[in-house]
């Protein structure tokens, strides 16, 4: 008998599928190696362990959630469907095209990433809808047959159809579609109209390309990851997290795959968000640092910052502008090459570069001894004495201390003319400062100050990173909640049922005009109600508006929070009034006299949170007992320091420990510096608050 | 504390950033369409010498490189006597700045404790600037607009309010235009907010250590480069477009141990249009052209910039003198890369492509009612394109791609919001590469209408059309640009031309040059190109002896 409050989340990811299983006696958590080929194979598996450890049976589950970055890794490996891309007449090459430009100044041989569907499988259709819906060329019957027999004769197994303007008018997509649905059932087929409505023909052409090209793939995967669990026992309903951090039903996602794309990152946004409604935080910067990237998200007021596109895919160091924009509802993450993987090396002007190529888990850092000889972020981390070679991954792994100072010594020491201490120092340094520069520029980016923030770290790097950050950042608080390994998944079990529907609509606002605003928000929330409904029919709900907007001549659009509402043509003052505070919050001023556009429209329909629970939070107590004391290097104060090294069992509610100190567990170490102090928290989390700065 | 090794390194890393979020502050306050959809700014620091440390990486070289030299021009010209705490200093002489008069470019000197530490600079493509408006038919470059020389914008926290004045009486769009004054002018203090901070972490009360070792890294990082460029004089010879009168480059490039000289001798006189370049545009071409070959890992700097030695005799269509209007001088300078890398072909086999369309075809498009009673507005559409690059040695070239400048083009879709004109088309002009071992980047077809109601006038600035990109080692050249009706009516390829409603205006770019000879093109690409119509069957044939 399924029991509604067992809830059990999973991570796909890269190399581990990660699984944590709510149950009333606690929570279970497991990890296990991602199995490529069968990867509902390894969901079974991490299910059936922390089922075990639970002590509860299959059937009992109530609910499975998952989350996964396969639908990122076809797009990136090119593994998806034989796809036709049929457009409008004239337009056959703007995903070919792109934004024209190059996103790397000096390099003479750059080369662009190809287009996911090659020039001989694109085809076009003389038509033509005009800016506003207007039809300037008629799509002809004749002409719709020949395009099916094309299609039919090419043998593809999906098709995209993006038009030109069909966000203002999708009736030729759909005149196509039903055409080619008469013709071939069993085709996948995805409409630009449907997957992204949104002016601006590159990002919409992507999004639905992308879409049609992970679609057989994901909804065949879905459907047999539903049937294994249920031929295990398991019939609980399964949903999905998808990329704007909320749930929805598998039927949804095997129809808009491409909504699932930073599904595995946006669970460990919505972790960190829990801890901050927990601790009543409402301005944190979660920080999330594995072994090969790190990720930055804004979380305000408990809830990730989210926007309306992004790119996936980048394929030259995590270079802006080398991946492929895709409009689909995001939580908002900065990515860059810095883990405890990423490699260091001297460039031509004799300086320390880190990243973003990783040495991966194989070889993996030279310190692992697995033939790695390239000095990592990790390896210098174990030079400078904040890893324990003794007792790394709770001793499962046993660090070479000497093939780390033969990796420095001869890869970067030699050249520098330094110790290789000081080199290491440089490593990590450079690493620390390239994250802390990101955040500040994303914090910058929205308008906000970064040094109001607190910190929210978690992944297996991020304890040993994050102090040292908060120190450049100028932060002053900072969490490591228990349970980081695997974040994500716990995640999930946070997550609202919730879903974006977006819409393009373009007007002046001198000319605003309610009634098409009206017509189009009632079918936006009949839109993201039915999915939210197909998920939990009986939730309470809220429903959130945003108009993206700017002043005429600009090409960036800011987004507004509008109240949901049916608005009257004299509302015109009150947006005005929302846009200007909102720009003044994003550049400091407004300007007089100028037009001002609105281009699309959001609404999010989601399910209330059951409130989190407030934690006790403790700023100091009783001395945690220490294991021993060690050195490790404080990169503030440029010398070794006498730690006290913590069992964080012992970091229990109040128990306090000043830095310099080191705290262990299986999963990671936190450092926490001289200039900080450590409590734990009601929750099992650390807390580290910068000396001077205690309440 | 005194700074060590790792510590400069770490600070330059810093002030690379730092640099940067000056430049996003500007990028997503500025008005101009070009510098938010193109990138077309740049943002740095100088020491107070006005040695320029670091550099924002953005859209156009032509900015970055020019900028580069500007900062000396205001230290000259205000006197170290007259820099206070507070001031902002203001120009677009072009000149002295970066080439035309719609580029502000905006000095702030930087001060710690009192002590004047440096400046930030920054310029950026302001929308009007009065005058004839944005285009080449100007005879003198007072026609081009309003000319505002080295002067304060801000003295010691108080705005020049008669400056302001000034301005907003001369140009079309007063508000975009003080406005993008302000946000150049913010973006300077975004920058110096960092730099203090950075400043205070590290416990340095002036920039003269960490300024001393970027630029000598960097300086001898550059000269070391160039030291393996094989020595020798090498000259090439370009001719392009020019406005009514085809003009030749010329260039000598002279390299002996680890210097480099660069001289454009020979080139032709200036034109009578607004396509002549000032020296310092130019160089900064050529620079970026050399560097990209040479050094392309060394951040720009004054270090990096400097090994460079780049002239052309002034009064030359390269070293325009004043009052010469020079309104688009980006013409030109677009195809300097083109002739300085050719002379580096021949010193440097196998690393320099072949020559593109360089030149960005940007449209400016003035739509008017046909009728002047019918109430319909006036409206201005600017649009950025660019044709194919030449192949590389390794690669072919890349299709509708700029270079040497870093523009991006917009959507069409939010082109037709702003303007009443429908892009019928825009994508890939087949067979336009240049035939090729390694192809040439393909150029790409644009047909524009006015809306119902509406004729337009645009303004012509485009090259390559009786001088195509040539290829290099035996590679062809890419097809040549056309400017006509969609009926075949050719038109002229520079300056303000009418497009009555009912005609559609079809543009066609240029493609990029071929590089080696076709015959050694390998087959599996040819059946791959003719796959997919990138070309056509009959040059399959002919330049590549291809048949199924």
């Amino acid at each position: 008998m399924s029991n509604p409050m067992i809830r059990v989340g999973v991570d796909i990811g890269g190399t581990f599928t990660d699984v944590a299983l709510a149950h009333p006696g606690g929570l279970a958590t497991c990890k296990v190696l991602t199995n490529y080929t069968q990867p509902e194979q390894a969901i079974l598996d991490g299910i059936g362990i922390a089922a075990e450890k639970a002590a509860i049976a299959l059937g009992e589950i109530g609910q499975v959630i998952h989350g996964t970055t396969l639908v990122t890794n076809a797009l990136i490996e090119r593994r998806g469907a034989k796809l036709a891309f049929i457009t409008t007449e004239g337009f056959r090459d703007v995903i070919e095209m792109r934004s024209e430009n190059r996103f790397e100044q000096y390099d003479l041989n750059l080369n662009l990433p190809n287009p996911l569907v090659p020039r001989e499988d694109r085809f076009t259709l003389a038509e033509r809808m005009g800016p506003n819906g207007e039809v300037l060329l008629a799509l002809d019957a004749v002409e719709v047959a020949a395009m099916v027999q094309r299609v039919l004769d090419g043998g593809y197994d999906a098709v995209a159809i993006g038009l030109m303007h069909a966000y203002a008018n999708d009736a030729h997509e759909r005149q196509m579609a039903e055409a080619l649905r008469a013709a071939a059932p069993d085709l996948s087929i995805s409409l630009s109209s449907v997957i992204s409505p949104q002016m601006r023909e590159l990002p919409r052409f992507n999004t639905v390309i992308a879409n049609a090209y992970v679609q057989p793939q994901v909804a065949d995967y879905l459907g047999r990851l539903v049937a294994r669990l249920k031929d295990a026992g398991a019939s609980a309903p399964v949903f999905m997290l998808h990329s704007g951090g909320g749930l929805i039903s598998v039927d949804v996602a095997a129809e808009q795959p491409v909504r699932l794309l930073e599904s595995g990152p946006a669970g460990g946004a919505i972790f960190a968000a829990d801890f901050a409604r927990g601790h009543g935080l409402d301005s944190v910067l979660s920080f999330d640092m594995g072994g090969t990237t790190a990720k930055i998200c804004l979380i305000e007021e408990g809830a990730p910052k989210t926007a309306n596109t992004f790119e996936v895919a980048r394929t030259y160091r995590f270079k802006k502008g080398s991946g492929m924009t895709v409009s689909t509802p995001v939580v908002e993450m900065v990515e860059i090459g810095a883990g405890g993987g990423s490699i260091a090396s001297i460039d031509t002007l004799g300086r320390i570069q880190v990243g973003p190529r990783s040495a991966a888990s194989e070889p993996g850092p030279a310190c692992y001894g697995r033939g790695g000889k390239e000095p990592t972020v990790t390896d210098a981390n174990l030079l400078l004495g904040r890893l324990d070679p003794d007792n790394f991954a709770g001793g499962a792994i046993p660090l070479s201390v000497e093939a780390t100072e033969t990796a420095i010594t001869e890869k970067l020491a030699k050249s520098l003319d330094m110790s290789p201490s000081d080199a290491a120092f440089g490593v990590t340094e450079m690493v620390d400062e390239n994250m802390a520069n990101a955040a500040r520029v994303h914090t910058v980016e929205n308008g906000r100050d970064i040094e109001h923030f607190t910190m929210i770290g978690f992944g297996g790097g991020a304890p040993l990173h994050a102090c040292r950050l908060c120190e450049k950042l100028g932060i002053k608080e900072l969490i490591i909640p228990p349970g980081a390994g695997v974040g994500s998944a716990i995640g999930f079990l946070k997550a609202p049922f919730s879903y974006e529907a977006t819409r393009g609509l373009f007007q002046r606002l001198d000319a605003f005009d309610a009634a098409s605003v009206n017509a189009a928000l009632v079918e936006l929330e009949a839109e993201a109600n039915a999915f939210v409904k197909a998920g939990v029919s009986d939730a309470e709900t809220t429903t959130r508006l945003t108009a993206f907007m700017r002043y005429a001549g600009q090409g960036w659009e800011i987004p507004v929070v509008l109240p949901y509402k049916t608005f009257t043509d004299s509302d015109h003052s009150a947006i005005l009034t929302a846009f200007e505070a909102a720009y003044r919050t994003l550049f400091g001023r407004v300007i007089e006299g100028l037009g001002i556009e609105i281009t699309n429209w959001s609404l999010v329909v989601a399910s209330v949170l059951p409130d989190t629970p407030p934690v006790a939070r403790h700023d100091s107590g009783p001395p945690a007992k220490p294991l021993r004391t060690r050195q490790f290097y404080d990169a503030a104060l440029r010398r070794s320091v006498e730690a006290q090294e913590i069992d964080r069992a012992r970091m229990t509610a109040g128990a306090s420990v000043d830095g310099p100190a080191i705290i262990v567990e299986n999963e990671t170490t936190t450092i926490v510096t001289s200039a900080y102090r450590c409590t734990g928290q009601g929750d099992g989390s650390l807390r580290l608050i910068r000396k001077g700065d205690q309440q | 504390m005194t700074p060590t090794a790792i510590d400069y390194q770490i600070m330059w890393n810093r002030l690379i950033a730092v640099v940067e979020e000056q430049a996003t502050t500007l990028i997503r306050t500025a008005f101009s369409t070009s510098v938010r959809e193109a990138g077309d700014l740049s943002a740095g620091l100088f020491d107070r010498q006005g040695r320029m440390m670091a550099q924002a990486v953005t859209g156009t070289p032509g900015h970055v490189n020019a900028m580069a030299e500007s900062v000396t021009h205001f230290v000259r010209e205000i006197g170290p006597q007259n820099i206070f705490e507070g001031d902002v200093f203001i120009t677009n002489d072009p000149w002295m700045g970066t080439g035309h008069l719609h580029d502000i470019t905006v000095v702030s000197p930087s001060f710690r404790d009192g002590q004047h530490i440096g400046f930030f600079a920054c310029t950026a493509h302001v929308v009007d600037i009065g005058g004839r408006g944005f285009g080449p038919d100007a005879g003198e470059v007072y026609e081009e607009g309003l000319l505002i020389p080295i002067m304060k914008f801000a003295e010691r926290g108080t705005v020049a309010r008669d400056l302001i004045r000034l301005v907003r009486a001369n140009v079309r769009e007063p508000d975009q235009v003080v406005g993008d004054m302000y946000s150049l002018a913010a973006c300077n203090e975004a920058g110096d907010r960092r730099l203090q901070a950075m400043m205070g972490e590290f416990g340095i009360a002036d920039l003269d250590g960490l300024s001393d070792f970027i630029i000598e890294t960097s300086r001898k990082a550059t000269h070391a480069a160039i030291a393996k460029v094989p020595d020798g004089t090498f000259r090439h010879t370009m001719q392009v477009d020019g406005y009514d009168d085809p003009a030749l480059m010329a260039v000598r490039l002279d390299i002996e141990g680890d210097t480099l000289r660069a001289d454009f001798d020979g080139t032709s006189g200036m034109s009578r249009f607004g396509v002549n370049c000032p020296e310092v545009y130019t160089r900064a071409y050529a620079c970026y052209g050399l560097k990209c070959a040479i050094a392309p890992q060394v951040p720009n700097n004054s270090g990096s910039l400097e090994p460079f030695v780049i002239t052309a005799p002034e009064g030359c269509i390269l070293a325009a003198k004043r009052p010469a209007p020079v309104s688009v001088r980006h013409v030109l300078g677009h195809l300097v890369p083109d002739v300085v890398l050719g002379a580096l072909h021949q010193a440097l086999p196998n690393t320099v492509p072949a020559e593109g369309a360089s030149a960005l075809w940007n449209i400016q498009i003035s739509a008017r009612p046909g009728d002047q009673g019918s109430g319909l507005p006036n409206r201005e559409v600017l649009m950025f394109n660019s044709g194919g690059t030449g192949a590389r040695p390794a690669f072919d070239g890349l299709s509708a791609t700029a270079f040497p400048s870093g523009v991006s083009t917009m959507s069409v879709e939010a082109t037709e919001h702003v303007g009443p004109v429908t892009v019928w088309r825009k994508d890939l002009r087949e067979g336009s590469g240049g035939a090729g071992a390694l192809r040439g980047g393909l150029g790409q077809i644009i047909e524009i209408e006015p809306r119902e109601g509406y004729d337009f006038y645009f303004n012509a600035m485009f090259d390559r059309v009786d001088n195509p990109a040539r290829g290099r080692d035996g590679g062809g050249e890419g097809a040549a640009g056309r400017v006509e009706l969609a009926d075949g009516t050719r038109l002229r390829s520079k300056g303000r031309q009418l497009v009555k409603n009912g005609q559609r205006l079809r543009l066609s770019l240029p493609g990029g040059g071929g590089y080696g000879a076709p015959e050694g093109r390998d087959p599996a690409l040819v059946a791959a190109d003719l796959r997919a119509g990138l070309i056509t069957p009959e040059q399959a044939k002919q330049d590549y002896g291809y048949e199924e």
